[in-house]
C-alpha cells in the first residue's frame, strides 16, 4: 500500500505492507533508528514518538495507520546542531545510563510538558507511567523534566540556558591538582 | 512478532465501512485506535484476513450535547474524552476513569468505542458504560439499531455486534452535578484492574438520593452493584460502609475487593 508520511520535517513516498509496523518503518526504511524497540509489547514506551504532536508508541501502531500524517522522531528534536532543552536537561541531570529507555523518555516528556508547563514529582511520574527505566530509579529523569521545565519557561532564552549550564559545569571536578 | 499479513481498506464513510464489513466476511476486522488489536495481531491471537481503518471518519469523533443525553462518538479518543467540558459537567465517572486508562501514549490512539467493543472485563470503560446506562448506537446493513450496556456486554471479550456492524456513538444519559470516584486495584502502573470499582453519586443536603455502581474484572463482563445502589438510596452519607458490603455475596478474593473497593469508591466520591 502507497503511504505518504512526514518524519521529522521531510516527506516520505513509500510502498509499504499494510501488516509494517510503524517503528519498523522508521527504523528499517528511513535509517532513523534513534527511536528503538524495546520491549516489543506496548509497556515500556521507549518507542514513543509524536504523532501530529501527541505521544504514541510506535510498536503499536501500523506505518499505514501514519499516511498523511506527521511523525516526529528524537532525531528531529535538535536544532540548527543545538539540542532540544528536554535533551540538555537529561545529559546535564545524569537521567539515564544505559540509555536505551532515553528516546522515549523525551519524547514523552515534552509531550508532558506541553500539557503541564510546571510539573512538580508527582505529575512527571504519572506523566511518565507509560516508560520504563531499568537503570536508574527514575530519581534524576524526574529531575531533569523538571529542569526542562524551567529551561522552557517564557523567557527562559539562550542566556537563561547559558547559565543554567554555567552552574552544572562548576559542580564538576575541573582540572588535575 | 509480526503480524500475520491482511487487506487494509480505509472507507470513507459509515456506511462505505459497513459495505466493506458485509463483502470481505466475518474474517475482517473494524481497526479503530489499534491500542488493543495491534498486539493482539502482533501476538498472532487473531489473523483477520482485512483490516478496515475508520481512523478517517471524522463524523465518528467528538462529544455532542444531545439535550438529556451526551452523544460520544466511537472514534473519540481517551485524550479527548479526559479534556471535553461536556464530560466533565455531565459524565464526571466516565472523566476519571478514562485518567485511569493506560498510559498517555495509549490514551492518545485508544478509542472510547473501541474499549467497548473490544470488551476485555479488565477494561474500565465496561463497568461505567453499564453503570451509567449508556446505549449504544449501532450502524449495519439494516441501518442503525440501539443497544442499552445491559445487553450490549455478553461475555469475555464478545459484545451484542454483528460482524457486519459497527458502533457509531455511544448515548450516555447526563449525569449533571453527580459526584464520583474510580477505585482501582492494581500492581504497577499501568497494569489493568485486578478490581475496581467505577461509583457516582447525587447527594442533596447529606443525604443520597442515587447512586450508580459498576464493578471492574469480577465476571466476563462488567457487574451492576445493583443491591448497594438500593441500599443508599435515601441514606445519610455515614450508611456507605453497610451498603458496599452488599456489592458481593462470595467468599473468594474478589468477592472482598468488590466490597472492600466499593466502600472506598463511595466514601471517596461523597467526600
Amino acid at each position: 500500500m502507497h503511504i505518504s508520511v512526514n518524519v521529522d520535517g521531510v516527506t516520505y513516498a513509500d510502498e509499504v505492507e499494510p501488516r509494517l509496523l510503524l517503528v519498523h518503518y522508521l527504523r528499517e526504511r528511513l535509517s532513523k533508528t534513534g527511536t528503538v524497540v524495546g520491549c516489543d509489547t506496548g509497556n515500556c514506551g521507549a518507542c514513543t514518538v509524536h504523532l501530529d504532536g501527541h505521544s504514541v508508541k510506535s510498536c503499536q501502531m501500523l506505518a499505514v495507520q501514519a499516511n498523511g500524517h506527521d511523525v516526529t522522531t528524537v532525531e528531529g528534536l535538535a536544532r540548527d546542531g543545538k539540542l532540544h532543552p528536554v535533551q540538555e536537561a537529561f545529559h546535564s541531570n545524569h537521567a539515564l545510563q544505559c540509555g536505551f529507555c532515553t528516546p522515549g523518555m523525551i519524547m514523552q516528556a515534552i509531550d508532558l510538558l506541553a500539557d503541564e508547563p510546571d510539573p512538580d514529582d508527582e505529575t512527571v511520574r504519572k506523566g511518565l507511567e507509560g516508560n520504563l527505566c531499568r537503570c536508574t530509579g527514575y530519581q534524576n529523569i524526574v529531575r531533569a523534566v523538571q529542569d526542562a521545565a524551567q529551561r522552557m519557561k517564557p523567557g527562559a532564552g539562550p542566556d537563561q540556558e547559558r547559565h543554567s549550564d554555567e552552574h552544572i559545569t562548576a559542580k564538576q571536578p575541573v582540572g588535575g591538582e | 512478532m509480526i503480524p500475520a499479513d491482511f487487506r487494509y481498506l480505509f472507507p470513507s464513510s459509515v456506511d462505505e465501512a459497513v459495505r466493506m464489513l458485509a463483502e470481505e466476511g466475518e474474517d475482517a476486522k473494524i481497526i479503530a485506535g489499534g491500542q488493543s488489536l495491534v498486539p493482539v495481531l502482533r501476538m498472532r491471537l487473531a489473523a483477520p484476513t482485512a483490516l478496515i481503518d475508520i481512523g478517517g471518519l471524522t463524523e465518528l469523533t467528538g462529544v455532542r450535547d444531545d439535550g438529556d443525553s451526551l452523544l460520544i462518538g466511537a472514534m473519540t479518543t481517551h485524550y479527548e474524552v479526559q479534556r471535553d467540558h461536556l464530560v466533565q459537567d455531565h459524565a464526571l465517572l466516565l472523566r476519571l476513569v478514562t485518567d485511569t486508562i493506560a498510559d498517555p501514549q495509549i490514551r492518545h490512539r485508544g478509542t472510547f468505542g473501541g474499549s467497548l467493543c473490544h470488551a476485555d472485563p479488565a477494561g474500565d470503560l465496561l463497568a461505567p458504560a453499564l453503570a451509567l446506562d449508556a446505549v449504544m448506537i449501532i450502524a449495519g446493513p439494516g441501518g442503525r439499531r440501539e443497544v442499552p450496556a445491559a445487553e450490549f456486554f455478553v461475555d469475555y471479550f464478545t459484545t451484542a455486534l454483528a460482524p457486519d456492524e459497527i458502533l457509531i456513538d455511544v448515548r450516555v444519559p447526563k449525569y449533571t452535578g453527580w459526584r464520583a470516584h474510580y477505585e482501582k486495584l492494581n500492581r504497577v502502573a499501568q497494569a489493568w484492574s485486578i478490581v475496581a470499582v467505577a461509583a457516582t453519586v447525587q447527594v442533596r443536603d447529606g443525604v443520597i438520593s442515587a447512586a450508580r455502581v459498576g464493578l471492574t474484572n469480577v465476571g466476563s463482563g462488567p457487574v451492576r452493584a445493583v443491591d448497594v445502589e438500593a441500599a443508599l438510596v435515601g441514606q445519610p452519607t455515614s450508611a456507605i460502609s453497610e451498603a458496599a458490603r452488599l456489592a458481593s455475596s462470595g467468599d473468594g478474593y474478589k468477592d472482598n475487593l468488590a466490597r472492600v473497593l466499593t466502600g472506598r469508591a463511595l466514601t471517596a466520591a461523597v467526600g
